[in-house]
């Protein structure tokens, strides 16, 4: 979800095989660099592979360019990755969020053969995906600043996973200014 | 090796048989964004006009409400995608750069048949696997052009082109009020209206309408030229929260500001 000059990223922390709950403290959602992350929704093995494959392909980048890469490039480069396996996808759905040139939030969303989704207020990925375009199409508002944004993203997740069964036990938010990062974990229902 | 394998390109299949087995355990395979749509577009007397609604669709669901369909591809071309979204932007985007690569080699201006050619010999190859169906059009130096391709490499040269799901709708439009020699004016009014007719007739397509104009030696690239589907219904002073939710931990990590870095002359010895 996107604020005035911030962002925010959240994911639910349930691991789980079909409805069998392996792990309620999984993490979802990676940093690429300070003002980058990286949701991924899907399955997990998928998830952490391409994770290690877009840690690699940044730190090449870094030390070629001698700089972080742009959120922007940054979706391109899942993209392609995601394409390449177009016959044989990664069953994988991306949520990439960032600060860009200026500190202007980026936010972007893509299947799982890289078709990317930009969109200015809010981007939602995985099995609640359902629920959440109906929670956030209402409780977002542009230009929110920080702490409204992390509440109303917060509030938008937990209301959102109760509805569905396969995601919950509580949530993860990370809250992106151009000064800091602020790390939230969130209490959730735990059935 | 990644690497490697990379600068190859292609399509990479080692997941193939491992999905296969995941979905036989019951795992089921993630659904592909489409593009749902209505595309069109039509001769006018100098030059082509595309058009395109703005829904992408990931099932039932309404994925994305403004997004762009209409794809460059030189400055004097452009495409319309309609089917799967990443084959259509991945496709357009693979023959664009092939096209600036011929701009740079030849030092002239692309032509549509270039484009075709490029876009029906790769869809062919992948059998209609590659699942994008096109409506093409550019002025060149021979004049305007409008194609439409079809997923499977097939291809049509047409005064007036529809295509996507909505593409009845906006045929039936054409149909009954399309003829040679439109002005600019009423050849953009025309395409507006079949857009709407997809728009509000086929479930596949929504929102907005894009408009591309494209005459000798320029090209209007009309964003949103209609929003016939605003929001009326939001609350504009919004929700706002009063119990905090619970969080458990925080934490907060400070960003580094940059550091210049000021190069300083050797001391000398």
């Amino acid at each position: 979800m996107v604020g005035k000059n911030c962002f925010a990223i959240a994911s639910d922390r349930r691991l789980g095989v079909q409805l069998q709950t392996i792990a309620t403290d999984f993490q979802k959602i990676y940093k690429i660099h300070d003002k980058l992350f990286i949701g991924l929704a899907g399955l997990a093995t998928d998830a952490q592979t391409l994770h290690q494959k877009l840690v690699f392909r940044h730190k090449l980048y870094q030390l070629r360019e001698e700089r972080d890469m742009k959120p922007e490039t940054f979706a391109s480069l899942v993209s392609a990755l995601l394409y390449e396996k177009r016959f044989g996808p990664y069953f994988c759905q991306p949520v990439i969020a960032g600060l860009g040139d200026e500190d202007k939030p980026f936010i972007c969303t893509m299947d799982s053969i890289g078709a990317k989704e930009l969109a200015k207020d809010f981007v939602v990925a995985g099995t609640a995906s359902e629920s959440l375009y109906g929670a956030c199409e209402s409780m977002f508002k542009p230009d929110m600043e920080a702490e409204e944004l992390f509440e109303t993203i917060s509030q938008a997740l937990l209301s959102s996973v109760d509805r569905d069964c396969l995601s919950g036990w509580g949530g993860h938010v990370y809250l992106v200014t151009p000064t800091e990062v602020t790390e939230r974990i969130l209490k959730g229902r735990m059935d | 090796m990644t690497t490697d394998r990379q600068l190859a390109g292609g399509f990479s299949f080692e997941n193939c048989r491992r999905n296969e087995m995941l979905v036989q355990k019951g795992l089921k395979q993630p659904s592909f964004l489409k593009t749902g749509t209505t595309i069109v577009g039509l001769i006018f007397q100098d030059g082509v006009i595309l058009g395109a609604d703005t829904r992408a669709t990931e099932g039932p669901i309404v994925a994305d409400k403004n997004c762009e369909k209409i794809h460059y591809m030189a400055p004097n071309i452009y495409c319309c995608g309609a089917g799967t979204a990443a084959d259509t932007e991945a496709v357009t985007d693979m023959v664009s750069s092939q096209l600036k690569l011929h701009r740079y080699h030849t030092g002239r201006e692309s032509r549509v048949i270039t484009a075709l050619t490029l876009l029906k010999s790769h869809l062919f190859s992948y059998q209609g696997y590659v699942s994008a169906a096109l409506v093409l059009g550019g002025v060149d130096v021979t004049g305007p052009h409008l194609h439409t391709i079809y997923p499977h490499g097939s291809t049509d040269t047409l005064p007036f082109a529809t295509m996507g799901s909505g593409s009845l709708a906006a045929m039936s439009v054409f149909e009954s009020k399309y003829r040679e020699g439109l002005s600019k004016d009423e050849g953009v009014k025309l395409v507006a209206e079949a857009i709407c007719s997809g728009i509000f007739n086929d479930l596949g397509s929504g929102s907005n309408v894009d408009i591309c104009v494209i005459t000798k030696g320029k090209k209007e690239y009309l964003r949103n030229y209609m929003l016939p589907n605003p929001r009326t219904y939001i609350n504009q002073k919004g929700y706002s929260f009063v119990k905090k939710t619970e969080v458990l931990k925080t934490k907060i990590t400070p960003l580094k500001e940059t550091v210049e870095v000021v190069e300083v002359e050797a001391m000398e010895e």
